[in-house]
């Protein structure tokens, strides 16, 4: 079977090649990228622009921008034929390619992150290894941690004041380098839409910003949500704990550190938000006025076709609800939940409408292409870009955050 | 011992020191200069006719046995359009199976395993039109390749390097006329090479060979003694979607308004 038939309902007049080839790997893609980028933003309010209230949720959306790195080429590997040859792509970069600017700006971005990490956590791995030397008789677990705590300290081990200010100054030089580079590497994911002549849906060069404006919104929703469940978590524990350890923050402590987080970091997602859906109503908005040649099977789509996609669950459930949520005064954890449950499911549904909803008719502007994810695979392609390929690349983040976090303790107290 | 500072100044001149030499391969490349002083070097076009075009389908026929595209896969290198308009203005398009058959119903293909009637006395006009790969001068898909496994020859030819390609599918979707697919056996993309294998020694492509109506040609736009250089010149020809930039090589005789 040829490649995307498995998926693609044909009506009307289109070419005999044309098919749905990007499917929903490439809608995870950008998603994924986006919350790398998003999460990356989020903390350099901190680290760069000083936004104290953001302090409790700055480290933890770093090395959660961490987390969610390797998986951002995940979903290119799953979708390409043949993904052996992924590594050309670093090695042979045909440059007047935008996909060939991914490996410069992907291993620059991970490069910043890392030693931003470092510098944050230097502390950290220097406490740990010295306290694991001092113990004499050391059991095969521990031993290992004692090398691994080593290796990560680099052999610098200076913890005087000057030092651990050196690591501050550092951080913000790499939190500051870091805000363009997200943008670069999440905005040029945009470029590799937006400069698809060949479809009309994708290419306008506002397709960029408004990736990146939409990117740092789900980035943020992504922060805020993982930040009450661990919070959430945290507080269930605390609750056992606190009879054995009383010097450990208590419940009510966590609570209200919790809330003002949370109401100070839903701000700022406000703000992005306002500014990716007046870009996305601005582009919508042209293309009707200018009507230019492809408007009327793009009219055809938006209106009719994807209205449901469009206009019910992105625009309705994704945006305007979430929106209200967030803005009505005494803003409580749940309601921040629920609101930021349905960001996330919006952005989702914005890529969801970018990558399939561009291929939803043909370049002979005549017909029209259905698409029909895959459900219960049935062969590798449709295990690789179908519902489990899809939820696969959702939860490695998870997964991986919670191996990080082994390593680099998001909510201990350091500095 | 080397002091760092030391170290990374001597690192930064060896580095900029072979940069020098090694651009000059990239400045003075030996083959485009040879290319670029050959003007003897052919560019391919094609000529359709398509007053001649019966929709027989033998050119896909004769295109899938030769480029060895698996026969009954839903994807081709070259296919045959058929147009209706009919008398209230609406342009009704279809190409069964890519036209492999050829023709063999009067209704239309409207997807679904559903076709339309349409009644002899409804018709205004009706044509065939042949496709395939325009192997434009400023080729969109060569420029979206991220690996460069898509690439231009110096006589205008647009070929795939089955070795390279990654299979992003990116040419595929810079590509406004549909031409390009995933080769089933392959899986790598694949399209239309005016049969580079044969037109380069001297032959036909395989769709030229199979027309029976001589709707099809390819020749040398360099040699102005070539019919298909004096009908391109001296004919009313067109190209296809034109406003894309992308300076598209196969030209047609009697192209209509409502082909896509």
């Amino acid at each position: 079977m040829v490649h995307g038939e498995a998926w693609t309902l044909k009506e009307f007049f289109t070419y005999p090649n044309e098919y749905i080839y990007w499917t929903i790997q490439i809608v995870m893609y950008p998603f994924m990228t986006g919350l790398v980028a998003g999460a990356f933003v989020l903390s350099s309010l901190y680290h760069v622009f000083g936004v104290k209230q953001l302090k409790g949720i700055a480290r933890f959306s770093l090395v959660f921008s961490f987390a969610l790195l390797p998986v951002a080429m995940l979903p290119l590997m799953l979708h390409l034929q043949q993904p052996l040859r992924g590594i050309e792509v670093m090695l042979t970069p045909h440059f007047t390619s935008a996909i060939a600017a991914f490996g410069i700006v992907f291993s620059t971005y991970g490069m910043i992150v890392a030693s931003e990490l470092w510098f944050v956590y230097r502390r950290h791995f220097v406490e740990t290894a010295l306290s694991l030397r001092g113990i004499a008789r050391r059991s095969p677990g521990q031993q290992l941690c004692h090398l691994l705590f080593s290796a990560l300290t680099l052999g610098a081990y200076d913890l005087s004041h000057e030092a651990l200010e050196a690591d501050e100054r550092a951080v913000r030089k790499l939190a500051a380098a870091g805000i363009p580079v997200a943008c670069f590497l999440h905005g040029y994911a945009g470029f590799i839409f937006g400069s698809v002549k060949a479809n009309a849906l994708w290419m306008t060069p506002l397709m960029p910003v408004i990736f990146i404006c939409s990117a740092v919104v789900s980035g943020i929703a992504l922060c805020i949500l993982t930040y009450i469940i661990t919070m959430e978590i945290r507080k269930v524990l605390a609750l056992r704990r606190k009879l054995a350890y009383p010097e450990l923050p208590s419940r009510e402590e966590l609570k209200s550190a919790e809330s003002h987080v949370v109401a100070m970091t839903s701000r700022y997602l406000l703000m992005f938000m306002v500014a990716a859906i007046t870009l996305e109503l601005l582009d919508l908005i042209f293309r009707g006025y200018t009507a230019v040649k492809s408007w009327d099977i793009l009219r055809s789509v938006i209106y009719e076709r994807d209205f449901v996609e469009i206009f019910v669950v992105q625009y309705g459930l994704g945006n305007l609800v979430p929106f209200l949520l967030l803005l009505i005064p005494g803003l409580t954890i749940r309601r921040a939940a629920l609101g930021t449950l349905l960001v996330l499911m919006g952005v989702f549904m914005m890529r969801w409408n970018v990558v399939i909803g561009g291929q939803a008719f043909s370049s002979s502007f005549s017909g029209f292409m259905h698409y029909t994810l895959p459900v219960w695979p049935d062969s590798m392609e449709t295990l690789k870009e179908g519902v489990v390929g899809a939820v696969t690349v959702a939860v490695v983040p998870f997964v991986l955050f919670w191996l990080l976090n082994k390593i680099m303790p998001v909510f201990k107290e350091t500095h | 011992m080397i002091s760092r500072r030391s170290f990374c100044k001597k690192t930064l001149l060896v580095a900029g020191g072979l940069a020098v030499p090694l651009s000059a391969l990239e400045l003075f490349d030996p083959r485009r200069l040879l290319a670029e002083k050959d003007q003897k070097a052919p560019r391919w076009v094609f000529l359709v006719d398509t007053h001649k075009c019966v929709g027989c389908g033998f050119c896909v026929k004769g295109c899938k046995v030769e480029n060895e595209i698996p026969y009954d896969a839903n994807v081709t290198r070259t296919w045959v359009e058929r147009y209706v308009i009919t008398k209230d203005g609406r342009t009704h398009v279809d190409s069964p199976l890519a036209a492999r058959d050829g023709f063999k119903s009067s209704s239309i293909d409207i997807g679904h395993g559903k076709f339309q009637e349409i009644g002899e006395g409804e018709i205004d006009k009706a044509f065939f039109v042949p496709k395939l790969c325009n192997q434009c001068d400023n080729p969109p898909c060569v420029q979206v390749c991220p690996v460069g496994a898509t690439y231009q020859t110096e006589d205008g030819v647009v070929l795939v390097d089955r070795q390279w390609c990654i299979g992003c599918g990116y040419c595929i979707m810079g590509c406004p006329y549909g031409v390009r697919f995933f080769h089933p056996v392959h899986h790598v993309a694949d399209k239309c090479n005016f049969c580079y294998h044969r037109i380069t020694k001297g032959m036909n492509t395989a769709c030229v060979d199979s027309c029976p109506f001589g709707a099809r040609k390819v020749g040398n736009l360099r040699d102005p003694e070539d019919p298909v250089t004096k009908a391109v010149t001296t004919e009313r020809v067109n190209v296809l979607k034109e406003e894309y930039g992308t300076k598209p090589q196969v030209f047609y005789l009697g192209l209509s308004k409502e082909v896509k």
